[in-house]
């Protein structure tokens, strides 16, 4: 960023220009896909997506005939398990890598570092040998396990990096006034935290929302969580692209809203570490 | 009096041993939980997909489950489909990152330059990050169909083209057009995490830059480039593991096809088990891949001489 201000034409052709067409590109798709979902399926292929004609009657029919409403609740529990187990696991793992020092705690560190490292095809065969041997498989159980593999250690490493930002002396003060560690935690670390776990467990949320891989294997015909069902709108013969694009939006919209109302607090946790390091 | 003091100093002693004995147990105590599922759900099952590898294991055979050594890798070696896969796998993911990674670049730059609606573009640009991969993958499905996709039709008004293509059907495209969608899938997270990294770059490295006459060009060489460099290589490094994860993009888009066009490893693995049950040989491809991976991370770690801490 030079320090001499451009004039204002020149920078309308240097930035918002470039910028503008860079944004077409990033939402050209997706408002692309929401004209198609208001559009008419008798004339979608002889007049093309349109504004004209808008209707609804795509999003009405997804969740009269396809039933829609059952998979989207399917996700939502899914997602919601899946943040309570990898908050609940990862919050007291991380005060431990926080706070304390002991013999162990790089290597497992490491170990919670190396598990995001594996490619997701050689957990997603043994989840499913596993599952199936356990009688898990179609289950919300199976899912939330899957998703949790994810999960865990990604939390871990967010909230090690939101725990370090409180100050050690405000356990030690209260530890001082007579709070035992869990006390310490739980009445002065946890409260201060608490912005941190909402964003920790929106990601887990929109991850787990979002994955497709694991609710296909594990899950698919009692269980379908919403990936699943718009991928199975598709049909054998003729694709109805009204009704799958506004399954794409609906399965979509949960997850970018809560992005759009955390995206600032997750990036900084998220690029926090890499832009120290 | 003396009885007092003997104990007072005992409950000071035993406190004092509570303090320690908690100090060398808590610490496992309270990572206890996390690791032992982990060890349950990522560990056991990884070393069971090793262990699958060197075995013939056909999940509608349930009983047989001969030990073959190994047999699958082999297989997997004179395998013409491996081969295949491995290639597109090179070009799969040495072409996604460094263009997620320059498009990423380029709108960081843009982001860090003060124009009127900066924060909403910044809010809009994350967003293909939010969408589900199946959303993405079905949304570029009707962009790229032949007969009615958008994408034919803005090219032939262009006068870019003569004649429709179709692009997923077609084994010349369908790897270029997957991997055009995966580069708009991916680029925001670079451009989020460079911007991050621009911020942190003090404007007085500029002043001073300017003070002494240095061009714009010669800033963002000898300024903005090693300012971010630490960035761009955490980003590049997370991207390599997710973009190996992004496969089912591809498994949906084109299901590995036409023939073997889009076949990649990670996805041949998946396929071998879910359509022929194969999960040994799946299971060796599987591994086979991670160790080819591995090798590309700790090459690229050396290479950038940056320990991961």
């Amino acid at each position: 960023m030079a320090l001499h201000r451009p004039s204002t034409m020149r920078r309308i052709l240097t930035v918002d220009l470039p910028m503008l067409a860079i944004l077409a590109f990033t939402l050209g798709p997706y408002l692309w896909m929401f004209l198609t979902s208001i559009s008419d399926q008798s004339t979608l292929f002889t007049e093309g997506p349109s504004l004209l004609n808008a209707t609804l009657e795509n999003y009405t029919r997804l969740f009269r005939t396809v039933g829609f409403a059952d998979n989207l609740l399917d996700s939502f529990i899914v997602a919601g398990g899946t943040v309570i187990v990898g908050l609940s696991l990862s919050v007291t793992a991380a005060y431990s890598f926080s706070r304390f020092e002991f013999r162990a705690k790089r290597i497992l560190m490491l170990q919670f570092l190396l598990i995001n490292m594996f490619p997701l095809v050689l957990l997603i065969l043994p989840l499913f040998v596993l599952m199936r041997v356990l009688g898990l498989l179609d289950t919300h159980i199976a899912l939330i396990v899957a998703n949790s593999t994810i999960a865990i250690p990604f939390s871990i490493w967010m909230m090690v990096s939101y725990i370090n930002g409180i100050p050690r002396s405000l356990d030690e003060a209260a530890m001082t006034d007579g709070c035992t560690r869990l006390q310490a935690l739980r009445r002065v670390v946890l409260p201060l935290c608490v912005p941190g776990i909402i964003a920790t467990g929106i990601y887990i949320f929109i991850t787990s929302w979002n994955e497709y891989l694991y609710a296909l294997t594990l899950g698919g015909r009692e269980v379908r969580p919403i990936t699943v069902a718009v991928q199975t709108l598709i049909g054998e013969y003729e694709v109805q692209w009204g009704l799958l694009t506004a399954g794409g939006i609906v399965g979509a919209l949960p997850a970018t809203v809560l992005f759009l109302l955390v995206q600032k607090r997750l990036i900084s946790g998220l690029t926090q570490g890499a832009v120290k390091g | 009096m003396t009885d007092a003091t003997a104990t007072d100093v005992s409950r000071h002693d035993r406190q004092g041993r509570r303090a320690t004995l908690s100090r060398h147990v808590l610490p496992y105590a309270m990572l206890s939980p996390a690791v032992l599922v982990t060890l349950a759900i990522v560990f056991f099952p990884m070393v069971q997909t090793a262990w699958m590898s060197l075995h013939d294991y056909v999940l509608f055979r349930p009983n047989d489950f001969d030990w073959v050594g190994l047999e699958n890798f082999r297989t997997a070696l004179s395998d013409e489909v491996f081969w295949i896969s491995l290639r597109n796998t090179i070009i799969w993911m040495g072409t996604t990152i460094p263009a997620q990674l320059l498009l990423g670049l380029v709108t960081a730059l843009l982001l860090n330059q003060e124009f009127p609606w900066r924060p909403v573009a910044r809010a809009l640009i994350i967003i293909p990050w939010a969408l589900p991969s199946v959303v993405i993958a079905l949304m570029w499905v009707w962009i790229y169909d032949s007969n009615y996709g958008v994408a034919n039709e803005f090219l032939l008004r262009m006068g870019l083209i003569q004649q429709s293509i179709p692009w997923l059907a077609d084994p010349d495209y369908a790897l270029a057009s997957i991997i055009l969608t995966l580069t708009w899938q991916g680029f925001p997270f670079f451009a989020v995490m460079i911007l991050a990294g621009l911020q942190a770059i003090p404007r007085s490295y500029y002043e001073a830059a300017s003070i002494d006459g240095a061009s714009a060009w010669r800033q963002f060489w000898h300024i903005t480039l090693p300012g971010i460099a630490g960035v761009m290589m955490t980003a590049v490094l997370l991207r390599l593991i997710w973009v190996a994860n992004s496969f089912d993009v591809i498994f949906v888009m084109t299901g590995g096809g036409p023939g073997y066009a889009t076949h990649t490893l990670p996805l041949y693995a998946f396929i071998k088990a879910r359509t022929n049950l194969d999960f040994g040989y799946g299971s060796a491809i599987a591994v086979l891949f991670t160790m080819l991976l591995m090798v590309v991370v700790v090459f690229y770690l050396r290479r950038t001489g940056k320990a991961v801490s």
